[in-house]
Order: C-alpha cells, then structure tokens, then sequence
C-alpha cells in the first residue's frame, strides 16, 4: 500500500502552492498577520503567549473565523472573506494536533485514528490505522484507550490520527509542551524524521525557539497578532529585523550606538559606542549620525589568552571584568561588564576549560574581541537619546 | 396493592420521558457550550419547579389549563375535553416539573465534554451530526441516563401537583402516590404500606442507578 499521505499532499502541492494564509482581526484576539508555507516546509509560528500563534492555527483549520482573510491550501480555497467562502473544518482537508491531544477517551488508540477515516471505504480503515500506528511506533498498542497510554504514547496517536485524514496541510499546536523533557526530545527526534517522508506544508506553533530551530526551515515571530519577521531560525537570531524582535527572542548583548562613517572600500561600517569606536560588517542602510541598536551574538566574542595577543585579536578590542561565570555542563557562561553606556552587559560562551586556564573568575579583568561580520546593526527602538 | 393505579404512573412515567427526553437533550446541551443571550433567564426558569410549592404550581397549570385560557380553549376545541383533570393534562404537568431533573444531568454531562474533543472530531473529518453521535453522546451518556432515571423516578412519587391538576380519578390520574395518599385516608394502612413499599424501592434502585453513572461521568472525564 502506497504512503497516501505523502502521495496524496504531493498530487495537490503540485497543483497548487502550498498553504497561503492572510488574517485580520481586531477582536477578540487583534490579528493582522500573512504567511505561505511550501509543500514540504515547515514554518514555525513563534512568539510569548497571547501572541495569536494559536488563533492564527486554529483559523487555518476553521476552528475560528477572522474578520477578513484568505486561506488556500494545495489550490483549494478554504476561506476568503472577501467572497464569503468558509468551510467548516470537516470540509477542509487539515490533520491537527492539538496541544493536549485532545484524544477521543471512549475510543482504542486504533479507533481513534480510524475515526479520522470517513473519507475511507469502511473496509480499509482499520488496516490503514495499523499502519499509521506501527508509522509512530505504536505497533501493539491499538486497543489501549489513551488512559492506559504515556503522554508520548499519546502524543503519537494524536500524530496518527492527524495524518489518518490525508491532510493537504499538518497543523501542529505546541505537540511537545505537554511531555517531559527526554520524551519530548525523543518525539522531536520522531516528528523530524517522520516530516522528511512528508510533502505537505507543515504548521508549528510553539513558545520554545530551541524547538523551532531545530524543526522548522523558516519561523515567523508574532507579537500581538503581527509578523514581525520571517526568516530562516539561524538567520534570524544572527540577524533580528529590529530591536524588538531581539528582545521577544531574548536574545543578549544588544547596545546602543551612534553609525559614525561608512568605509565602502574596506566593508566597514564605524560605530561609536560610548568611548569606543567599533568596526561592524559594511550596513550602507543606516546614515552617518544615526542612532542604532547593535548585537553581537555571543559567537561573535573571542577571548584574549593572557599575555599572547594572536592577530585576530586586534579585531574590537574590548577590556572588561568578570561580572559572573557560570558553569554549565562543560561550558561556561561568563557574563562581563565592558562599560556600555546604556548599562548592558557581555554574554558568552566558552569551554569550561579554556575558562579554567584564562583564569576567568568574578572581578578579575579579561579582554574579548567582538568580531567585525558578528556585529548587526538594527533600527533603534524606544526613544532615542 | 392497586395496579391501575401503578399502570398508570409506569405509563405517565414513560411518557414524560418520551416528550421530555429529546427537549432535555437539545436545551441541555444548548445550554452547556456557548453563552446566549438570557441564558440565566432559562436557567432560572428549567429551576424553577424545584423552589416553587407544587400547590403554586398546580396552581397557575390549573389556570392555564382553564377554558379562560387560549391553551385551555384550544385543547378544547380540537380534543372535545378540557386538560384538566385528564391523563393529557397530568403529562403536560409532568413534562414541566421535571423540567430541572432531565436538563441539569444533561447539561452537567455535556458541559464536561473537553471542547476541544469537538474540534479534534470536526479536524479529523466528522461532520456535526457526526461528531454528536460518535463523540459527544458516547461521552454524555451516564448523564442522560441519570436524567432518564431521576425523571421516571421522580413521575412516580410527584404528589402535589398530580393532585392539584389531576385530582384523583381511577384510570385517568390517579397514580400511585395519588392512591397511598387515599388508601391512609380510608385507614387501609395495609394497601397503603404494599405501595410505599414499591415506591420506596423504586426510588432506592434509581440513586444507586444515579450514582454508579455519575461516578462514571467523573471517570471518563478524568479519561479525557
């Protein structure tokens, strides 16, 4: 028997483009947001709590209505206001999983993914339910009721019974947040897996960016119902579009500075910070005089060995004290006061060891390079000085 | 023991329950998912014929009843007979003040169904009469049937307001309790005891009926 569901999202991907979601809201829940996902893709949908992740999902699926929007999936339309098209969820061809599964209690893990199967000759139904359940490693399982199954034996009915409909799009609402940590790392591991044999669009929603960087090819981070920004997760955390988005991604090391002059020649952009002036990667967008939000991701900060300044060292120098060190694992987080105007501090990373042999300890003073292509320049947020 | 008494109250039980079960179910479930407007308003009023006195009860279905009203006259000129003090009268009574003991089970049962149970049947496909029948009754169950034994139950021991609408005619409105009530009055206490000895029985298996499926509710909840 062939994967339907593989064979099946490919046949409508190939015909249309994908899932293409536009959204608009004032209330309850205020959303002005537009997204496309490719057959095969997987977007994650991230942001703090109350951002509308879940509303958005749930309009996708049909489970909630926008005040105006479009969503076309695989070259069906499922909704567009503006021509007064809304099809129930039962006529949109979603799979979900839903947050806490939302199992049907009454039911064995195997009729609840065949419940899933009304589109099916009644015949086929349990076989191909068996096979969705071995699918998700689950073979000899399928008369439990979900009582008598794990939260990750659960999770993976859940998985199964979203997958049992042929969905032309798979919508994931936090399927990892209600598992511990080990299981959820093995689901992880599952769902990665599982979504290479997959040619539909994949929806995540999800709070923890960790996840979203290792599952999904592009995130879209929402605040407050809006798209602040869609990009690769690496990308984006490397290079957030503006000092909000670092500061909903949490990420550190984000000063305040001045673009001091431009030097094409070279591909470098000076940047006064406080007493010093920096060299950053070439950004032409931004005017000499203007105010900036800069970053500096802690891979970016190379440490000066005591006594042997090496050539790439010369790159931003910049003294500091030891604020904190913490140790975690083998590596250690050290924390460094470099007297930002602004109050901020360093953050970075380092081999435990290589701590060890620096001498790096609260209070003693040490020197880190910040890496000229590291440094990225954002537009400034919040009143500018 | 009278048994035309007893057949008759078995059959006013029956009945209720055959009107009363389907409104039960629609407003039961109406009122357990999404607030309306005056929702409280029908709450209050589904509750009502438990704080109300039977007697005032009796009262006002007497009136409504009456041939002054239009109900009273409608009955009337369609059937040949007026409403009460007649079996028609008696059931419509019955459908009334049991009103609370069929909604509320019913309500409490679907009110307990997680909503996203709905949602997760409308996203694997079920269309909404689907998902009543696959997920929702299924998990509803010991709720309506609770409903359907303290209604039945509670048909045979109703008194004063069978008595204020029906009086006590053999065959046509005298039920059971109707007929101990009388059998004390004639001293008969022998009659009087054989018949709240079966009431007393029947009543004793519906709490046990009652409790062993609310205790299934809360399981299957906690299932969920």
């Amino acid at each position: 028997m062939p994967e339907a569901p593989a064979a099946e999202g490919a046949a409508a991907a190939a015909q249309g483009r994908g899932l293409e979601v536009r959204l608009e809201a004032a209330a309850p829940i205020p959303l002005d947001i537009a997204f496309g996902c490719a057959p095969g893709e997987t977007l994650a949908l991230v942001g703090p709590s109350g951002a509308g992740k879940s509303t958005a999902l749930r309009c996708v699926a049909g489970l909630h209505r926008p005040s105006r929007g479009s969503v076309r999936c695989g070259g069906a339309t499922w909704l567009d206001t503006a021509a007064r098209l809304d099809l129930p969820p039962h006529r949109r061809a979603v799979g979900m999983v839903f947050q806490d599964y939302a199992l049907f209690p009454h039911m064995t893990a195997l009729g609840n993914v065949a419940a899933a199967m009304g589109h099916r000759a009644p015949a086929e139904r349990a076989a191909r339910a068996r096979e969705l359940l071995a699918r998700v490693h689950l073979a000899g399982l399928e008369e439990r009721r979900p009582a008598e199954l794990s939260g990750g034996q659960q999770q993976r009915v859940a998985v199964a019974r979203a997958l049992a409909r042929d969905p032309a799009v798979l919508l994931l609402d936090e399927p990892f947040s209600a598992v511990d940590r080990a299981t959820r790392r093995r689901l992880q591991g599952e769902l990665a897996a599982l979504r290479r044999s997959l040619s539909i669009p994949i929806l995540l929603v999800t709070h923890d960016l960790d996840e979203a960087v290792a599952l999904a090819d592009r995130m879209c981070l929402m605040h407050r119902g809006r798209g602040l920004q869609t990009a690769p997760p690496a990308e984006m955390l490397a290079r957030p579009a503006s000092a909000e988005v670092a500061r909903l991604l949490d990420l550190r090391n984000l000063f305040r500075g001045v673009v001091e002059r431009h030097d094409p020649d070279s591909g470098i952009t000076f940047l006064r910070w406080g007493g010093r002036v920096l060299e950053a990667a070439h950004a032409p967008g931004f005017a000499p005089g203007g105010t900036v939000d800069w970053l500096v991701p802690g891979s970016a900060v190379l440490l000066h060995r005591r006594g042997r300044p090496s050539f790439g060292e010369r790159e931003n120098p910049v003294a500091g004290r030891v604020l904190d060190l913490l140790a975690l694992g083998e590596e250690a987080q050290v924390t460094l006061d470099i007297g930002d105007p602004g109050g901020g501090t360093l953050a970075f990373s380092l081999p435990l060891h290589a701590a060890r042999r620096n001498g790096l300890a609260p209070g003693e003073d040490c020197t880190v390079s910040l890496l000229r292509e590291g440094i990225h320049l954002m537009p400034p947020r919040g009143p500018v000085p | 023991m009278d048994w035309t008494a007893f057949r008759l109250s078995v059959a006013l039980g029956a009945w209720t329950l055959l009107l009363l079960l389907p409104l039960a179910l629609w407003l039961g479930r109406r009122l357990a998912y999404r607030p309306f407007p005056g929702r409280g308003f029908v709450e209050a009023v589904v509750a009502l014929p438990l704080v109300l006195p039977p007697t005032v009860l009796g009262f006002y279905l007497l009136v409504a009843f009456g041939g002054l009203s239009p109900l009273g006259r409608a009955w009337q000129a369609v059937f040949g007979h007026g409403l009460a003090f007649s079996f028609e009268g008696l059931l419509f009574a019955s459908v009334l003040v049991n009103l609370p003991f069929a909604v509320q089970p019913v309500r409490n049962a679907f009110a307990a169904i997680p909503p996203q149970l709905r949602d997760a049947g409308a996203v694997s496909g079920m269309t909404p009469a689907r998902v009543l029948l696959r997920v929702e009754l299924p998990l509803a169950w010991p709720g309506i049937a609770t409903a359907a034994v303290l209604t039945f139950a509670h048909t045979l021991g109703e008194f004063g307001v069978v008595l204020m609408v029906g009086g006590a005619i053999p065959g046509e409105t005298q039920t059971i309790a109707i007929a101990i009530y009388d059998r004390v009055q004639a001293f008969d206490e022998r009659g009087a005891a054989v018949m709240s000895a079966v009431l007393l029985a029947v009543s004793v298996v519906a709490l046990g009926l009652t409790n062993t499926l609310s205790g299934r509710v809360g399981r299957r909840t906690r299932d969920a």
